[in-house]
């Protein structure tokens, strides 16, 4: 794809005045960086708020007599039992119980649900959707929306000054309500492990709200370098990374992706399988690696024991700024997964010392209780 | 001091060159956190792979400017990385290469001719 065929979020002559480094990314350009760098950026969100445009990012409303329901045939989540004002994660499955995408839905509001997935993969996903779900709901794309990401510490003092409501809200919840003078969905969630806030508003606004956030001293626009390595410290998966369509919710350690209800019903894509590794029969899981020496292991250095034998491959891996080393995401025998294992990351042909250690590898910080 | 169009630089005393990467180079790097520097003895071609350079996001490779053994290379950026974007063109060299040669710095660009490529980007 030349740059030429990239489609541009309405915040794009934001970034590029702002001096980001523009990359292609799920079919757009996207700010990878601004000016104080990957580092400082990722820094600056662990300490203040950052800001980031995820306008990329697919959004829709599923409308029907049931959607919830509906949706469930192909989503591992229970969304019927999901409360007005909630959002939930889920993963869309396919008939092998791979990962499609992971995504979040909410109802915000009683106008059916809201949907948000990755961009990458939003054109597949609606296809899927609107194809399983024709004659029971609709799905309606809503390209006329910016999503904009407020995130850090400071990220709900900030937001309050604007929205008095956001200071209510807790982890998920999702609202929408008028904000900045127009109609905004708001949910407390995020990818980076620090509270903050997702914000979805028209695109026409989108540029004027992005400014009146980044107005306070306490916010910096921050790019998807430093979103990368936030939400890899935060043991969050990356799709088309740590998931795809070969590996299943429980293989990449998101079991709490399949609803009890779903779980005790079993009537959810891929059932056969995820039902028999829920018990226990895994071949391969997710494992956290802290890399004891030598450069980052980054996606695609292969993963041996001890004795130099290759047991699996890093799916994601960099530095971690606030962990301070570096940090992967990779697969293993649930044998060698057990917290403390010693194993090698092999990272241009040689084998470096890494080690098995708990997810986060940073603390999140999410706020559950007011 | 001479330049690659790969920006890397090369500064010769007699017949050992002192290796880096430009300002320009470290610049678009952003900020180092770990270095891959050659094993002294190591043999290498002009345009070979000499070195590492990781930052958060990425590795990219740092080629040899010249051909020749690598007789030191700079122990200081295994504890300090960051001295590849605080000053590159100085503290922040890779290694010292004993030239085998010399004549392949002939096609290798002045800092005026550098700065003139530069401003091409």
């Amino acid at each position: 794809m030349s740059d030429q065929d990239l489609k541009k979020t309405p915040l794009y002559d934001a970034h590029v005045a702002a001096g980001a480094r523009m990359v292609p990314f799920a079919g757009y350009s996207m700010p990878v960086q601004y000016k104080d760098g990957v580092l400082k950026e990722h820094l600056w969100t662990r300490e203040h708020a950052g800001l980031f445009d995820v306008s990329h990012m697919g959004q829709a409303r599923l409308r029907g007599d049931n959607p919830a329901k509906s949706f469930e045939k192909l989503v591992s989540a229970d969304y019927q039992g999901l409360k007005p004002g909630k959002q939930r994660y889920a993963v869309l499955l396919n008939a092998q119980g791979g990962v499609i995408d992971d995504l979040m839905t909410a109802r915000p509001d009683d106008d059916g649900l809201f949907v948000v997935v990755n961009g990458a993969c939003k054109d597949n996903d609606y296809a899927i959707i609107a194809k399983v779900l024709a004659g029971e709901a609709t799905v309606e794309r809503l390209e006329n929306r910016a999503l904009l990401a407020l995130q850090g510490p400071e990220a709900a003092a900030v937001l309050a000054a604007h929205v008095p409501q956001a200071a209510s809200m807790v982890f998920m919840d999702t609202v929408a309500l008028s904000a900045f003078g127009v109609d905004a969905i708001i949910s407390r969630s995020g990818y980076t492990g620090e509270d903050g806030y997702e914000i979805s508003v028209p695109a026409t606004d989108a540029e004027r709200i992005w400014n009146t956030l980044l107005a306070d001293e306490r916010v910096k626009p921050i790019g998807l370098g430093a979103r990368d390595s936030l939400r890899l410290e935060a043991g969050l998966p990356l799709y088309g990374h740590d998931m795809d369509e070969t590996v299943s919710p429980i293989e990449a350690g998101m079991n709490f992706a399949i609803g009890k209800s779903r779980r005790e019903a079993g009537d959810y894509l891929g059932a056969d399988r995820i039902g028999k590794e829920l018990a226990g029969d895994l071949k391969r899981v997710r494992v956290n690696l802290k890399v004891l020496e030598g450069a980052p292991a980054r996606e695609g250095a292969e993963i041996a024991d001890e004795t130099g034998a290759v047991v699996g491959v890093v799916t994601s891996g960099g530095f971690g700024p606030s962990y301070g080393g570096a940090i992967a995401i990779g697969f293993a025998p649930p044998a060698l997964a057990v917290i403390g294992t010693k194993l090698k990351v092999i990272v241009r042909g040689k084998p470096q010392a890494a080690e098995v250690v708990a997810s986060p590898f940073v603390p999140t910080r999410y706020v559950r209780k007011i | 001091m001479k330049f690659t169009k790969d920006h890397e630089w090369v500064e010769v005393e007699g017949d050992i060159a002192t290796v880096g990467v430009t300002g320009y180079a470290a610049e678009q790097l952003g900020d180092v956190v770990f270095v891959e520097v050659p094993e002294v003895g190591k043999t290498v071609k002009q345009g070979e792979g000499l070195a590492v350079v990781e930052s958060v996001k990425a590795a990219s490779d740092v080629y040899a400017p010249v051909s020749g053994e690598v007789v030191e290379a700079n122990g200081q950026l295994s504890d300090a990385p960051e001295t590849v974007n605080a000053v590159p063109e100085a503290g922040g060299w890779f290694a010292k290469i004993k030239l085998s040669n010399p004549a392949e710095l002939d096609a290798l660009m002045d800092r005026t001719a550098y700065e003139a490529f530069l401003s091409t980007l």
